[in-house]
Protein backbone atom coordinates (compact mmCIF):
# COMPACT_ATOMS: atom_id res chain seq x y z
CA UNK A 1 0.00 0.00 0.00
CA UNK A 2 1.53 3.38 -0.93
CA UNK A 3 1.30 6.58 1.22
CA UNK A 4 -1.04 9.15 0.81
CA UNK A 5 0.90 11.55 2.00
CA UNK A 6 5.13 11.66 1.19
CA UNK A 7 6.72 14.01 4.00
CA UNK A 8 9.98 12.44 3.35
CA UNK A 9 12.36 11.04 0.38
CA UNK A 10 14.37 7.95 1.39
CA UNK A 11 16.65 5.99 -1.59
CA UNK A 12 19.87 6.86 -2.85
CA UNK A 13 19.99 10.96 -3.78
CA UNK A 14 20.51 11.88 -7.44
CA UNK A 15 21.76 14.85 -6.13
CA UNK A 16 25.31 13.70 -4.80
CA UNK A 17 25.04 11.73 -7.88
CA UNK A 18 25.40 14.48 -10.01
CA UNK A 19 27.46 16.16 -8.33
CA UNK A 20 29.75 13.56 -8.19
CA UNK A 21 29.82 13.19 -11.85
CA UNK A 22 30.34 16.97 -12.15
CA UNK A 23 33.43 16.67 -9.63
CA UNK A 24 34.56 13.43 -12.03
CA UNK A 25 34.11 15.17 -14.80
CA UNK A 26 36.06 18.65 -13.71
CA UNK A 27 39.00 16.72 -13.14
CA UNK A 28 40.43 16.16 -15.83
CA UNK A 29 40.11 19.61 -17.06
CA UNK A 30 41.54 21.39 -14.51
CA UNK A 31 44.86 21.07 -15.86
CA UNK A 32 43.72 22.92 -18.95
CA UNK A 33 42.09 25.86 -17.03
CA UNK A 34 45.41 26.18 -14.44
CA UNK A 35 46.97 26.27 -17.66
CA UNK A 36 45.20 29.14 -19.73
CA UNK A 37 45.25 30.90 -16.16
CA UNK A 38 48.93 30.83 -16.52
CA UNK A 39 49.56 31.60 -19.36
CA UNK A 40 47.34 34.61 -19.78
CA UNK A 41 48.22 35.90 -15.79
CA UNK A 42 50.94 33.80 -14.73
CA UNK A 43 51.34 31.62 -11.66
CA UNK A 44 49.12 33.72 -9.31
CA UNK A 45 46.58 33.59 -12.24
CA UNK A 46 46.80 30.04 -12.28
CA UNK A 47 46.68 29.83 -8.42
CA UNK A 48 43.81 31.72 -7.77
CA UNK A 49 41.64 29.90 -11.01
CA UNK A 50 42.67 26.68 -9.03
CA UNK A 51 41.23 28.25 -6.23
CA UNK A 52 38.09 29.47 -7.64
CA UNK A 53 37.96 26.02 -9.04
CA UNK A 54 38.01 24.36 -5.96
CA UNK A 55 35.16 26.67 -4.27
CA UNK A 56 32.67 25.79 -7.24
CA UNK A 57 33.54 22.09 -6.55
CA UNK A 58 32.80 22.42 -2.59
CA UNK A 59 30.02 24.61 -3.28
CA UNK A 60 28.45 21.81 -5.82
CA UNK A 61 29.32 19.08 -3.31
CA UNK A 62 28.17 21.05 0.30
CA UNK A 63 24.63 21.57 -1.60
CA UNK A 64 24.36 18.04 -2.68
CA UNK A 65 25.00 17.16 0.70
CA UNK A 66 22.30 19.50 2.23
CA UNK A 67 19.25 18.48 -0.12
CA UNK A 68 20.44 15.27 0.26
CA UNK A 69 20.24 15.22 4.04
CA UNK A 70 17.05 17.44 4.14
CA UNK A 71 15.56 15.29 1.97
CA UNK A 72 15.57 12.10 3.89
CA UNK A 73 13.96 14.12 7.24
CA UNK A 74 11.17 16.04 5.53
CA UNK A 75 10.43 18.11 2.55
CA UNK A 76 9.59 20.91 4.71
CA UNK A 77 13.15 21.12 5.52
CA UNK A 78 13.88 20.18 2.01
CA UNK A 79 12.54 23.83 1.09
CA UNK A 80 14.25 25.19 4.38
CA UNK A 81 17.70 23.40 3.01
CA UNK A 82 17.36 24.98 -0.25
CA UNK A 83 16.78 28.22 0.41
CA UNK A 84 18.70 28.68 3.83
CA UNK A 85 21.65 26.74 1.83
CA UNK A 86 21.63 29.47 -1.16
CA UNK A 87 22.03 32.15 1.31
CA UNK A 88 25.12 30.05 3.35
CA UNK A 89 26.54 29.43 0.84
CA UNK A 90 26.43 32.78 -1.66
CA UNK A 91 27.94 33.79 2.02
CA UNK A 92 30.88 30.79 2.51
CA UNK A 93 31.86 32.15 -0.92
CA UNK A 94 31.63 35.61 -0.31
CA UNK A 95 33.90 34.96 3.45
CA UNK A 96 36.22 32.51 1.03
CA UNK A 97 37.00 35.12 -1.19
CA UNK A 98 37.11 38.48 1.01
CA UNK A 99 39.41 36.86 3.35
CA UNK A 100 42.25 36.00 0.36
CA UNK A 101 41.51 39.11 -1.26
CA UNK A 102 44.49 40.43 -0.50
CA UNK A 103 47.05 38.05 -0.17
CA UNK A 104 49.96 38.40 -2.68
CA UNK A 105 48.97 35.34 -4.55
CA UNK A 106 45.18 36.04 -5.71
CA UNK A 107 44.21 37.76 -8.90
CA UNK A 108 40.72 38.72 -8.61
CA UNK A 109 40.16 38.65 -12.38
CA UNK A 110 40.78 35.31 -12.87
CA UNK A 111 39.84 34.17 -9.69
CA UNK A 112 36.01 35.69 -10.34
CA UNK A 113 36.03 34.60 -14.69
CA UNK A 114 37.06 30.92 -13.12
CA UNK A 115 34.43 31.01 -10.88
CA UNK A 116 31.46 31.67 -13.20
CA UNK A 117 33.12 29.83 -16.23
CA UNK A 118 33.81 26.29 -14.07
CA UNK A 119 29.95 26.97 -12.22
CA UNK A 120 28.23 27.27 -15.56
CA UNK A 121 30.64 24.71 -17.66
CA UNK A 122 30.10 22.10 -15.26
CA UNK A 123 26.30 22.46 -15.09
CA UNK A 124 25.86 22.77 -19.23
CA UNK A 125 27.91 19.40 -19.41
CA UNK A 126 26.34 17.45 -16.86
CA UNK A 127 23.03 19.01 -17.98
CA UNK A 128 23.62 17.31 -21.75
CA UNK A 129 23.61 13.95 -19.87
CA UNK A 130 20.91 14.47 -17.51
CA UNK A 131 19.05 15.19 -21.03
CA UNK A 132 19.95 12.13 -22.67
CA UNK A 133 19.15 9.67 -19.52
CA UNK A 134 16.06 11.46 -19.02
CA UNK A 135 14.84 11.39 -22.31
CA UNK A 136 12.13 8.85 -23.56
CA UNK A 137 13.93 5.57 -24.65
CA UNK A 138 13.03 6.23 -28.29
CA UNK A 139 15.17 9.58 -28.26
CA UNK A 140 18.35 8.37 -26.75
CA UNK A 141 21.06 8.68 -28.34
CA UNK A 142 22.50 5.21 -29.30
CA UNK A 143 26.02 4.21 -29.63
CA UNK A 144 25.94 2.37 -33.12
CA UNK A 145 26.94 4.64 -35.81
CA UNK A 146 26.73 1.74 -38.28
CA UNK A 147 23.85 1.06 -40.55
CA UNK A 148 20.49 -0.57 -38.79
CA UNK A 149 20.17 -4.42 -39.56
CA UNK A 150 16.90 -3.52 -41.88
CA UNK A 151 19.07 -1.05 -44.07
CA UNK A 152 21.83 -3.86 -44.36
CA UNK A 153 21.53 -5.93 -47.66
CA UNK B 1 23.26 66.39 5.43
CA UNK B 2 24.50 69.38 3.27
CA UNK B 3 27.43 70.23 5.95
CA UNK B 4 28.30 66.26 5.76
CA UNK B 5 28.31 67.14 1.71
CA UNK B 6 30.03 70.35 2.09
CA UNK B 7 32.76 68.42 4.30
CA UNK B 8 33.32 65.45 1.87
CA UNK B 9 35.83 65.87 -0.62
CA UNK B 10 35.10 64.65 -4.48
CA UNK B 11 37.47 61.38 -3.63
CA UNK B 12 35.45 60.45 -0.60
CA UNK B 13 32.55 61.14 -2.61
CA UNK B 14 33.52 58.79 -5.51
CA UNK B 15 34.00 56.23 -2.78
CA UNK B 16 30.91 56.36 -1.09
CA UNK B 17 29.29 56.33 -4.03
CA UNK B 18 31.37 53.15 -5.45
CA UNK B 19 30.70 51.32 -2.19
CA UNK B 20 26.61 51.88 -2.35
CA UNK B 21 26.59 50.70 -6.03
CA UNK B 22 28.55 47.87 -5.59
CA UNK B 23 26.37 47.29 -2.14
CA UNK B 24 23.35 47.55 -4.77
CA UNK B 25 24.85 45.20 -7.30
CA UNK B 26 25.35 42.26 -5.02
CA UNK B 27 21.95 42.84 -3.10
CA UNK B 28 19.37 42.97 -5.80
CA UNK B 29 21.90 40.12 -7.63
CA UNK B 30 21.03 37.89 -4.73
CA UNK B 31 17.17 39.06 -4.53
CA UNK B 32 16.28 37.40 -7.85
CA UNK B 33 17.90 33.97 -7.29
CA UNK B 34 17.00 34.04 -4.22
CA UNK B 35 13.08 34.43 -5.77
CA UNK B 36 13.45 31.91 -8.66
CA UNK B 37 15.41 29.03 -5.93
CA UNK B 38 12.25 29.81 -3.60
CA UNK B 39 9.49 29.48 -6.15
CA UNK B 40 11.31 26.42 -8.07
CA UNK B 41 11.97 24.10 -5.19
CA UNK B 42 8.61 24.73 -3.89
CA UNK B 43 6.84 23.43 -7.11
CA UNK B 44 8.98 20.43 -6.95
CA UNK B 45 8.02 19.78 -3.44
CA UNK B 46 4.49 20.09 -4.67
CA UNK B 47 5.40 17.73 -7.72
CA UNK B 48 7.18 15.36 -5.49
CA UNK B 49 4.40 15.00 -3.09
CA UNK B 50 1.64 14.66 -5.83
CA UNK B 51 3.89 11.88 -7.67
CA UNK B 52 6.72 10.97 -5.45
CA UNK B 53 7.39 8.17 -7.81
CA UNK B 54 8.76 10.88 -10.48
CA UNK B 55 10.86 12.17 -7.36
CA UNK B 56 14.03 10.83 -8.71
CA UNK B 57 13.25 13.23 -12.42
CA UNK B 58 12.08 15.84 -9.94
CA UNK B 59 15.02 16.13 -7.70
CA UNK B 60 17.81 16.26 -10.29
CA UNK B 61 15.86 18.49 -12.55
CA UNK B 62 15.48 20.26 -9.29
CA UNK B 63 19.15 20.27 -8.17
CA UNK B 64 20.27 21.33 -11.47
CA UNK B 65 18.09 24.52 -11.84
CA UNK B 66 19.05 25.44 -8.25
CA UNK B 67 22.49 25.56 -9.69
CA UNK B 68 21.93 27.40 -12.61
CA UNK B 69 19.91 29.71 -10.90
CA UNK B 70 22.55 30.00 -8.04
CA UNK B 71 25.12 31.28 -10.96
CA UNK B 72 23.29 34.86 -11.27
CA UNK B 73 24.21 35.38 -7.93
CA UNK B 74 27.18 34.04 -8.79
CA UNK B 75 27.94 36.54 -11.06
CA UNK B 76 26.76 39.25 -9.33
CA UNK B 77 29.08 38.55 -6.39
CA UNK B 78 31.73 38.33 -9.13
CA UNK B 79 30.86 41.95 -10.51
CA UNK B 80 30.46 42.79 -6.96
CA UNK B 81 34.15 42.00 -5.99
CA UNK B 82 35.53 43.18 -9.12
CA UNK B 83 33.70 47.03 -8.56
CA UNK B 84 34.95 47.31 -5.30
CA UNK B 85 38.30 45.42 -5.10
CA UNK B 86 39.88 44.87 -8.55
Amino acid sequence: MSDTFVTRLDGPSPEQEIAGDMVRRALPVIPLVLAISFAVWGVNGALSSGYAIALVLVNFLFAAALLAWSARISLALLMGAALGGFLVRLALISVAILVVKDAAWVELVPLGITLIITHLGLLIWETRYVSASLAFPGLKPTTSVGPSPENKR
Amino acid sequence: MELLAQAASGADQIAFGEAISAGFAYGLAAIGPGIGIGYLVGQSVQAMARQPEAAGMVRTTMFLGIAFTEALALIGFVVFILLKFA
